[in-house]
């Protein structure tokens, strides 16, 4: 008794600690606690841009959806728009202005010190890049006209030479409108438009209307993609060219003198037309398709984006896909002036400068003479506004904080007459100020709100061109409530004060709208489809020619064939972005540097890609595997060497290298600190203008020092295995909807038999809902944003590429890159190796939701069971971490807890979310931040049906379809992923797979009889039949 | 009493040590039997709690005479006056009650004293005719502290159905007062798991066997008197057996006897195993934490005695995942003119000058693993809130009644009929379980209430 006396005791001592429920002092009217609240507002980083709708909780941002009303995005999302909640909560940023040695200096002082050499100082600049916000333009030139000055732009990718031959040929210096979705034949010279160039969300969504095929519309676009590296873009292209960089100005003008007829130009093309490959296909392919086809080039050579301008002008495609008359503002970077500051810096001719969002030092080709003018202070005032103590910050004098994004107010113009709108949808973290405020303050020496201002501008400009609502308040609050206003459209008048709140309580009940269908339950008009109508009414599209062109093809090749040399027997670089870390502003955030490249499936890391043939000649081709690697020595010209791992690229361009910019930032944060090299000291700068690839002068010498890459996947093939992966041509999708489909048959007594037909299983049944979902290969463009989705939605941690290294990685989704061939293979072995230019599938793959899952028979404590609802479940708390699910799981989609990932100090530099007091905000507070020693995977997002599903009850309904979406189905820009209830007769996986079931819908390891509630629609490539045994 | 058995006794060696086990036995019997009453009564506690908050949530709609005079047109039928208590029950009823003074005036009898224009009005923007000069108003609001009442915006329907159930309830001989709570809810199948005591026949079964023991104790020492006296009475038995006769059975070889040792052993051992058991499952269980608040806030006060709707203060307890702890402002809508001097409510008053937020002890603490939604419970499953706080409106100090564990959610998910009239979501479900199962209750864990993602994620 007295041993059960002293176990009550201690036992009654185990008492949970005492904890607090500490409310509001005041509770916000709109702020309800554990009920979030949605806001539109806009991401802008430089020129990239992105319309957006923010779901807060308890007044902190966590997770970040695409607006369904914006003209521009429709809803997409990219990977750095998903992540950037997370930069948010940097703990990195600033907390309060400083000076040059770091230390804090009050606002006031600041500002006096400031103003005052400002007055005293001639000449200043302002710097920044790309700014897509009218009222923010219009403060700095307030800001530089008081002080006598100048505002120059420029970017770190660049878009010169495309602007510059939109003004020379059409007097307009800016980027036209795109619209993928009008063309049929798509010809693109190094432009990532699917990844990284201009508007890659904008772009995914048009493209992804012309790949969709069913049985309702069996054509789809053709695209070429000529390039040097392998882009996500190229790895989309149903014919893919690799071309070294010295060879596309010729390539674009073989193409110009083809589809003008003959030789054109007085220049001779014969022999590139010959050389490249698809070229002479493409140009017919082009003349087929006048007025529905576009060409495009990511080169800043002006002579060429010249000559692009020739080719569409020639095809008939200004006012048919390229719309010159909605200039977009993507890019405004002048780098002639930037070229021009840089060495007006150095020679000390000017005295103030600030930095506005931008930094130089790090990401411009000249950044190093300008870090080496602002160390030697050649420069007598130099200011930045930067969030972070970046490369240009540290060499200031002072720097004045600006707000995140996410507390700031602006407005923005990304295209001519689309407007949209950001609000605040946190408090300021720090002691920051935002930094138009900064100059406004500097400009009239007393502070003002930029809110005021923004109002100011709106009522007597945008307010006058709308006559739908006649009271400026309500104007305001309708704009902000969609975030965009696009005059001459009507505005949605069906938003009263606070009215539609519960509409979109449980999440941006709209997403992921059906191509050019309306939502009927909301009652929500959506801008996507009324331009899809709008499109079908204007059919007969014209293919004249644009009268304003003014340019001269003839003298552009001459300049082409002067610039351009054949090269064969040198190395070429090429600088290229990744879709993740992009120029690299994002550095710090550790959920994009642990993004798996889409193509080379690398994390933590940028390296020189090489071609197979370049690894066979060294002989190391045989050694690179399994992310093993070697540095080698890479040397540009009179820059300093650097060492980089080499990576071998199937489809890198022969005689090429690749190197992405971004990484190698030396002031950006611990997570950011080390990763990488940094590239942009290596672009070369010819008459001010920025190029991104070296014809000359670049030699790469291997060195002996090994070095591993984090890949997340190093097979390279799926070793024709069509059970994973199975794909056609349009060709043969025309004829048979099953092309490509492969059916495997299980042998039984009576014979072979469907795997499905045969189960040692009962099955289950699903009264309730019946969640699927249907993922389009022929969509996905392998973007990448998915990924980063869940992991924002689902707190999965970050490990580090240590623990990438030992295959331990985290993502619940992850996207299967597999390169094919269709030429024949000589032995088994041949099929594990990527051909020198390969066709590419991304296949996302998440948890299977298997019928019958082979990971519940084999857990030994019933931790993962099936639910009613047709979801592998998983139970954290139940886990006991034997694994034997992973093992079990064909998929290999089960992901363990080695470590505790979250308050462990070993895991602070990479995971900082889970860490640190600031980074655990934008934690979800709906799902289990998960220990260690336990499995964990893909839910489908089961919070976010359950709050779909209470939602429904409260209002006594059944969910609508749309109305419960998984994260990674509403970030998709391209919507290849479909998510719904099978069970609902109106939704559209069901209409998907009553339509595709005998098509292009199959399960994955379909042998097996895991039944999966995943399905994926066959892959299909746009060629020809001829092509396919080629 | 034969031969047979007589040999047997003597040629046993052991027999003495039989007949101690045996008694042992019968000691380690009654040892069991005592504990059980005091097993059950553990597990019954609180029961009789939970059937008086039943007995006390007397349906009050049910006890309205249905009077058929039409006073200035205010509807009598059953629907105005249930949906005038809803109206009452979400805007009214945190300032005005039927018989007593609150915030505002008692309300009974309205209808009479004052023309329904004139209530309308009031109801619609008190301060517009307080303005206007209307005498009543004006004597109103003085005499009421210049307290305002906010306007509500309610059609002519609204106000009349709210006249109606006010009028309901100013003739109804109880007066009840205005606690909702929903007729036949909690009544059947929400039992707690508490409640389920030791069933009756199984204290039957083991009184009777008790009693069996001990006669059979009883039994075996008169057999065993019987027998030594007989032999007592042989002479021709040889040392040897005279021994054994004349042994006394003595305390000492009892407790030193391996059987006995190995009982005592096997008992303390079990006890010990036992409540181990039972106190590791009670790691973590807090029922009945009442921890000393910084204010001390009264509920029998202020949900009991003035009947203030939880709603009121817990703003999220019908629509959102948290009930919420009231924010200072809301304690200020009435505390700005109610006890001002008292000081417990001048912590209030110092918690908004020094912009400091009261630090409430968080009593219910699930764990971080599991997820509980209140709208879930409260507004689609229609539960009242007293079945898992307890009787909150008794409860000077708030204490956590429930066991808040895996076993107490899911008894209770296992019993609980869904509430799926006049639900649309429900209709299918509803359709498909009654093909499969006529006249079956459609259960919480039918509609897959027992799997792990509904809790766990």
């Amino acid at each position: 008794m007295m041993g059960f006396g002293i176990a009550a005791v201690s036992l009654a001592a185990c008492e949970a600690p005492v904890k607090y429920a500490i409310p509001y002092l005041n509770k916000p009217v709109d702020v309800d606690p554990s009920v979030p609240n949605y806001y539109a507002s806009t991401y802008a980083s430089g020129g990239d841009y992105c319309s957006i709708v923010v779901k807060t909780r308890e007044g902190r941002p966590i997770k970040i959806e695409g607006n369904q009303y914006s003209t521009i995005t429709q809803g997409g999302t990219s990977a750095e728009v998903q992540a950037s909640v997370l930069s948010l909560y940097d703990s990195e940023r600033l907390r309060f202005p400083i000076t040059k040695d770091g230390k804090e200096v009050s606002w006031e002082a600041l500002d006096k010190t400031v103003i005052n050499s400002l007055r005293q100082s001639r000449n200043l600049r302002v710097i920044s890049n790309t700014l897509l916000s009218p009222s923010t333009k219009a403060v700095i030139q307030e800001f530089v006209s008081t002080y006598g000055g100048e505002h120059i732009m420029y970017d770190p990718a660049s878009s010169f030479a495309l602007t510059e031959a939109h003004r020379e040929n059409f007097g307009q210096a800016a980027v036209p409108s795109y619209d993928f979705s009008r063309a049929d034949v798509i010809v693109s010279f190094g432009a990532d438009f699917l990844g990284t160039w201009l508007s890659p969300v904008e772009f995914s969504k048009q493209y992804s209307k012309t790949r969709k095929i069913g049985a309702a519309k069996k054509n789809m676009s053709r695209h070429y993609q000529f390039e040097s590296v392998m882009t996500v873009t190229g790895a989309n292209a149903d014919y893919r060219s690799p071309i070294r960089p010295s060879e596309e100005g010729m390539a674009v003008t073989a193409l110009y003198n083809l589809i003008a007829g003959g030789n054109t130009t007085s220049v001779n093309t014969s022999a590139q037309a010959g050389n490249i490959q698809y070229l002479r296909k493409a140009a017919a392919d082009l003349q087929k398709a006048r007025g529905r086809s576009l060409v495009v080039s990511s080169s800043n050579d002006v002579a060429v984006q010249r000559m692009v301008n020739a080719i569409n002008q020639a095809l008939g495609n200004y006012g048919a896909t390229i719309d010159i008359n909605t200039p977009a503002y993507y890019r405004q970077g002048d780098d002639r002036r930037m070229a021009q500051f840089v060495q007006e810096a150095a020679k000390g001719s000017i005295e103030a400068v600030v930095f506005y969002d931008c930094n130089p030092v790090y990401d411009y080709a000249g950044g190093m003479a300008l870090g080496k003018a602002l160390e030697e202070n050649r420069i007598r005032t130099k200011i930045s506004t930067a969030q972070q103590l970046d490369e240009t910050a540290v060499l200031c004098d002072f720097v004045a904080p600006d707000h995140n994004y996410l507390e700031s107010w602006n407005d923005y113009e990304p295209k001519r007459g689309h407007f949209s709108l950001s609000q605040p949808v946190i408090r300021p973290i720090f002691n920051t100020r935002q930094a138009q405020e900064s100059f406004l303050l500097w400009t009239s020496g007393t502070a003002s709100p930029y809110l005021t201002y923004l109002q100011n501008r709106w009522q007597s400009g945008q307010f006058g061109q709308q006559s739908q609502i006649g009271n400026f308040q309500q104007f305001w609050d309708t704009a902000l409530y969609t975030g965009i206003f696009v005059p001459g459209q009507p505005l949605d008048l069906t938003i009263g004060a606070g009215g539609r709140d519960e509409q979109i309580e449980g999440g941006p009940s709209t997403a992921q709208l059906p191509a050019g269908g309306a939502v009927a339950t909301t009652g929500t008009r959506t801008p996507a489809a009324s331009a899809d109508t709008a499109r079908v009414a204007s059919a007969p599209v014209t293919t004249a020619p644009n009268a304003l062109y003014r340019g001269s093809a003839d003298s552009d090749a001459r300049l082409i064939a002067g610039s351009y040399k054949s090269n064969p027997d040198q190395l070429e670089l090429v600088m290229y972005q990744k879709v993740g870390l992009g120029v690299g502003r994002q550095a710090n955030n550790p959920w994009l540097q642990e993004l798996p490249d889409p193509i080379t499936k690398a994390t933590w890391d940028n390296y020189l890609s090489i071609p197979i043939d370049l690894a066979t000649e060294w002989g190391i081709d045989g050694e690179l595997t399994e992310g093993r690697s070697r540095k080698a020595r890479l040397k540009v010209g009179n820059s300093p060497e650097i060492e980089v791992p080499v990576l071998i690229q199937p489809g890198q361009a022969s005689g090429t290298v690749g190197l992405a910019l971004g990484y190698g930032r030396m002031s950006a944060g611990k997570v950011a600190k080390g990763v990488g090299v940094n590239a942009y000291p290596l672009l070369p700068v010819v008459n001010g203008v920025t190029y991104y690839s070296v014809q000359q002068g670049v030699s790469v010498e291997l060195t002996s020092d090994r070095y591993s890459i984090a890949q997340t996947q190093t097979h390279q093939t799926y070793m024709g295995r069509e059970t994973i992966l199975q794909d056609a041509t349009l060709a043969e999708y025309q004829v048979n909807p099953k092309a490509g489909r492969f059916e495997p048959k299980i042998a039984t007594a009576h014979g072979p038999k469907d795997p499905d037909s045969i189960s040692l299983w009962d099955g289950h049944i699903y009264p309730n809902h019946h969640w699927a979902m249907a993922i389009d290969l022929n969509s996905c463009t392998g973007c990448s944003a998915c990924t980063i989705a869940c992991n924002v939605e689902n707190n999965i941690p970050v490990v580090g590429k240590a623990e990438v290294l030992n295959r331990r990685d985290m993502h619940w989704m992850r996207i299967d890159r597999y390169y094919s061939s269709r030429s024949a293979v000589e032995g088994k072995e041949d099929l594990e190796k990527a051909s020198a230019n390969p066709e590419v599938t991304f296949q996302p793959m998440l948890c299977q939701h298997c019928n019958n899952a082979p990971c519940e028979t084999v857990c030994p404590v019933a931790a993962t069971t099936h639910s009613t609802e047709g979801i592998n479940q998983m139970a954290y708390s139940r886990c006991i971490g034997t694994r034997y699910c992973a093992n079990n799981c064909p998929y290999k989609v089960r992901r363990f807890n080695w470590f505790k990932y979250h308050d462990n100090e070993q895991f602070a530099g990479v995971n900082p979310q889970m860490n640190d007091e600031l980074g655990k905000m934008v934690l979800n507070p709906d799902v289990t931040v998960r220990a260690r020693g336990i499995m964990e995977k893909c839910t489908f997002c089961v919070q976010r049906i359950q709050v779909g599903k209470l939602q429904a009850k409260r209002d006594g309904r059944r969910p609508a379809d749309g109305e419960i979406v998984t994260a990674c189905a509403s970030a998709c820009p391209t919507d290849a992923i479909t998510f719904g209830d099978l069970n609902d007769e109106n939704s559209r996986i069901r209409q998907l797979m009553e339509s595709e079931s005998e098509g292009r819908a199959y399960s994955v390891l379909k042998e097996i009889g895991t039944r999966p509630n995943v399905y994926y629609l066959t892959k299909i490539r746009n060629k020809d039949l001829e092509e396919t045994t080629a | 009493m034969s031969e047979n058995h007589l040999d047997m006794l003597e040629e046993s060696v052991s027999k003495p040590a039989l007949l101690r086990s045996g008694l042992v036995l019968m000691v380690a019997g009654l040892l069991w039997f005592g504990s059980i009453p005091a097993l059950a009564q553990g597990q019954s506690a609180g029961a009789p709690t939970q059937q008086d908050v039943e007995a006390a949530a007397v349906p009050s709609a049910d006890a309205v005479p249905a009077t058929q005079g039409d006073a200035g047109g205010i509807p009598t039928s059953d629907e105005a006056i249930s949906a005038g208590a809803a109206l009452f029950k979400n805007n009214c009823q945190q300032c005005h009650a039927i018989e007593q003074v609150v915030v505002g005036p008692a309300l009974k009898n309205i209808h009479t004293r004052r023309p329904v224009e004139w209530t309308a009005a009031f109801i619609r923007n008190s301060q517009k005719l307080i303005q206007s000069g209307d005498a009543y108003a004006v004597n109103l609001y003085n005499q009421y502290n210049k307290t305002q009442m906010p306007s509500f915006n309610f059609n002519d329907e609204e106000i009349m159905s709210l006249l109606a159930y006010i009028k309901a309830e100013s003739d109804s001989p109880t007066g009840t007062g205005t606690n909702q709570a929903s007729p036949g809810q909690g009544g059947e199948g929400v039992a707690p798991a508490e409640s389920a005591a030791t069933p009756g026949y199984i204290t039957a079964i083991l009184v009777v066997l008790g009693i069996v023991l001990v006669l059979v104790l009883v039994v075996l020492v008169l057999v065993l008197a019987v027998l030594r006296r007989y032999l007592n009475q042989r002479t021709d038995l040889d040392a040897a057996d005279r021994e054994i006769i004349d042994r006394r059975m003595s305390f000492r070889s009892v407790v030193s006897s391996k059987p006995f040792l190995f009982l005592v052993i096997f008992i303390f051992t079990a006890v010990v195993f036992k409540n181990v058991i039972d106190g590791l499952y009670q790691i973590g269980v807090q029922q009945g934490y009442a921890p000393t608040q910084p204010i001390a806030f009264s509920h029998k006060l202020h949900a009991g005695t003035y009947q203030i709707d939880c709603n009121y203060c817990h703003t999220g307890a019908y629509k959102a995942k948290s009930a919420n702890i009231p924010s200072v402002n809301i304690c200020m809508n009435c505390h700005n003119s109610i006890g001002t001097d008292r000081p417990e409510i001048k912590k209030l008053y110092a918690a908004v000058e020094n912009n400091q937020p009261i630090q409430w002890v968080r009593i219910h603490n699930l764990p971080d693993l599991a997820y509980f939604n209140h709208a879930q419970h409260t507004s689609v499953g229609g539960i009242e809130c007293q079945t898992c706080h307890g009787p909150i409106q008794e409860m000077e100090v708030v204490y956590q009644y429930s066991k808040l564990t895996m076993g107490w959610c899911i008894n209770c998910h296992r019993d609980t009929e869904v509430k799926t009239e006049g639900n649309d979501y429900y209709d299918k479900l509803v359709q498909l379980h009654n093909e499969a199962e006529a006249g079956g209750k459609l259960r919480v864990k039918d509609i897959g209430g027992m799997e792990c993602s509904r809790c766990h994620y």
